[in-house]
């Protein structure tokens, strides 16, 4: 029968072309895993004897085995928490109004949806030239903690109010329905059902938009954030520096030293995002079955 | 619960942020501009800052360009310099009121290297080295017997740092005569340590950058000494060293740095103290961070400069220029 054998022959060849891809797949991602290993394990080989307790709470200085990473890392934690209370509630308060509160299929909402998209593709060095005309020269607030964060908040806005408006799309209409069959208003029933369901996934897009801010260099090198700061930031206007500016000056310079010092810096940013990231997720979790 | 926790973390976030800020301290003393001069300032403030606790300085880095134009804009107290003051710039500083007092602060030479088993390089006339980068080499002068007919057949590749760093400018100007020019066909790092990289790891690579970065990398890279074909700077080749540099013979690749200082705020008694002290003892951290210091004549000159609050710049606010001594530097009749 010629028709089987040509389904034989099909067959074979879709299994053929199903090996194929398979095997792309697997290159794909160890490519993807061993970049990401020899990117850690060359960080950690440098940079991990480096690290004490010294090294931790001393300023900057100009000899390598004195300098430290203090100021970097106590202004990194200021920026990034401040960062986070602009955004968050201003990304979740416009994820809810957009999901629950505008008619989804009108213009406005439409247009609006496509901009927040666009600028989550924006690159960061435009936000950081905002940045520096808006907060530090128009609002005239220097080059203070407040104008970084402010700059930082502007860029992971995008992506707070898209994880967050997937995560209020996520929840059942059902539960808004019986809600509203009980009599609740619009603003009970997305307070007391809607948001607690969603946060789960809300705080993912947090994780992923802190972990995003806390590795910026290129807009807060634009606004003119500061190479050498020998103090902690002491308010919201004070002068600061950060994880990564300190490591690409350190990086940048000639002595061998500093080049230490910038791995072990990179080893410190590294475990600062993945502890924000594993206090976020065990966060989820916990609510994640407190609500189901 | 979901609430107290959200109230919580707000609540301790904010409160953490607004209870240490009790308004901003007004003993800040503002720096920015050159990663080149950056090191030395680095290391001033340091010492400076350990006598004197209450004071605080910041040094950022924006480039020589980045560092005028905030200080053109009064942002900024003191402004780090590897090039004297530009014509655009000097328009700025006299938009805003800006008077500003320029200082020398230390030497710093440009290494021309090139890989270390080349065996044919032993020197560069600057004749030479201007027809290997000026602007109508680009896509003409690609093999190294284009230089010098005795040198192997084979092509080249340059290197240097970007166009916005006051090294090429002063490259430019002391080699193809005028600032920023020079072909475009080379690799550009803005990062000295990437030009290291390009040069050795490629046989046929030559490049140029600060001489600190040639200290460190001694074994990577080959130094090439520099022939001026001037009998007054010293006969024959010269390599950079700190002595060549310091008694001009390595010519015309050295360089003085600066730092200018606005007038209004060496009134505010932290700016001027910081400016005694950077002036006081750049002697011994220019040295430590990698630079030549000037003769302690300079400093005593650069002092009395300041002290008389002697505004403006000896270069006449023309940028880059090449060959400069102590003499000229500290303009024994400044205007």
């Amino acid at each position: 029968m010629i028709s089987t054998d040509r389904t034989r022959k099909l067959l074979i060849r879709q299994k053929l072309g199903d090996g194929v891809f398979q095997v792309v797949a697997v290159v794909g991602i160890v490519i993807a895993l061993a970049t990401l290993a020899a990117l850690i394990i060359d960080a950690l080989v440098d940079g991990l004897p480096r690290i004490d307790w010294k090294f931790l709470t001393s300023f900057p200085s100009r000899k390598p085995a004195e300098a430290g990473i203090f100021s970097a890392l106590v202004g990194s934690v200021y920026l990034i928490a401040l960062t986070a209370v602009v955004a968050v509630p201003i990304g979740v308060a416009a994820a809810v109004y957009l999901e629950e509160y505008t008619n989804q299929s009108s213009r406005l909402s439409r247009i609006i949806e496509v901009n927040v998209a666009n600028l989550a593709g924006v690159p960061s060095i435009i936000y950081g030239l905002l940045g520096l005309e808006l907060f530090v020269r128009a609002m005239r607030l220097d080059r203070s903690l407040l104008a970084g964060a402010l700059t930082l908040a502007l860029l992971v806005l995008p992506i707070v109010i898209i994880a967050s408006r997937e995560a209020i799309r996520a929840v059942p209409s059902t539960i808004r329905e019986a809600a509203y069959a009980l009599g609740a208003t619009q603003w009970e029933t997305t307070r007391d059902h809607v948001l607690p369901l969603a946060f789960p996934g809300i705080l993912t897009g947090i994780i992923l938009a802190v972990s995003r801010a806390i590795g910026e260099t290129a807009p807060l090198i634009t606004i003119g954030a500061l190479t050498y700061v020998a103090f902690v930031p002491d308010g919201l206007l004070s002068p600061f520096t950060a994880l990564p500016i300190q490591i690409f000056n350190w990086v940048s310079r000639p002595q061998h030293g500093f080049h230490i010092n910038a791995a072990a810096g990179i080893v410190v940013l590294l475990a600062v995002t993945l502890l924000l990231n594993a206090l976020a997720i065990f966060l989820r979790n916990r609510y994640q079955k407190q609500y189901q | 619960m979901l609430y107290r926790f959200t109230q919580a973390t707000l609540a301790v976030l904010i409160i953490s942020t607004f209870a240490a800020s009790p308004a901003f301290s007004a003993k800040l003393i503002r720096v920015d501009g050159s990663s080149t001069v950056y090191p030395i300032t680095e290391a001033v403030a340091e010492e400076y800052q350990k006598e004197n606790r209450k004071f605080r300085v910041t040094v950022g880095i924006s480039g020589t360009g980045g560092g005028f134009k905030k200080f053109g804009r009064g942002e900024t107290d003191i402004s780090d310099a590897s090039r004297p003051i530009k014509p655009s710039e000097v328009e700025l500083c006299a938009k805003n009121g800006i008077e500003y007092i320029e200082l020398p602060v230390a030497y710093d030479g440009l290494a021309v290297i090139v890989h270390p088993t080349n065996d044919w390089v032993d020197y560069f006339t600057v004749d030479e080295l201007r027809r290997l980068w000026e602007p109508d080499a680009q896509g003409k002068i690609t093999h190294w017997n284009q230089i010098r007919p005795e040198w192997p057949d084979k092509k080249f590749s340059l290197a240097g740092p970007g166009v916005d760093s006051g090294t090429y400018d002063y490259f430019t100007k002391a080699i193809n005569g005028a600032e920023g020019a020079s072909r475009g066909d080379f690799v550009v790092s803005e990062d000295d340590n990437v030009l290291v990289q390009a040069v050795s790891n490629d046989l046929h690579g030559l490049g140029f950058f600060g001489l600190a970065y040639y200290e460190e990398n001694k074994d990577l890279l080959k130094l090439v000494p520099i022939d001026d074909g001037k009998a007054e700077n010293g006969d024959g080749p010269i390599f950079p060293s700190l002595e060549t540099v310091k008694n001009s013979t390595y010519q015309p690749l050295s360089r003085p740095v600066f730092i200018y200082v606005s007038k209004k705020s060496a009134e505010r008694p932290e700016v001027e103290k910081f400016i005694e002290f950077y002036l006081t003892h750049a002697n011994v951290l220019t040295n430590e961070v990698g630079y030549i210091p000037l003769p302690d004549e300079a400093y005593r000159l650069a002092m009395e400069r300041f002290q008389n609050r002697v505004t403006g710049s000896v270069f006449g606010g023309k940028g880059a220029k090449t060959g400069v001594s102590v003499q000229e530097l500290l303009g024994q009749g400044s205007e």
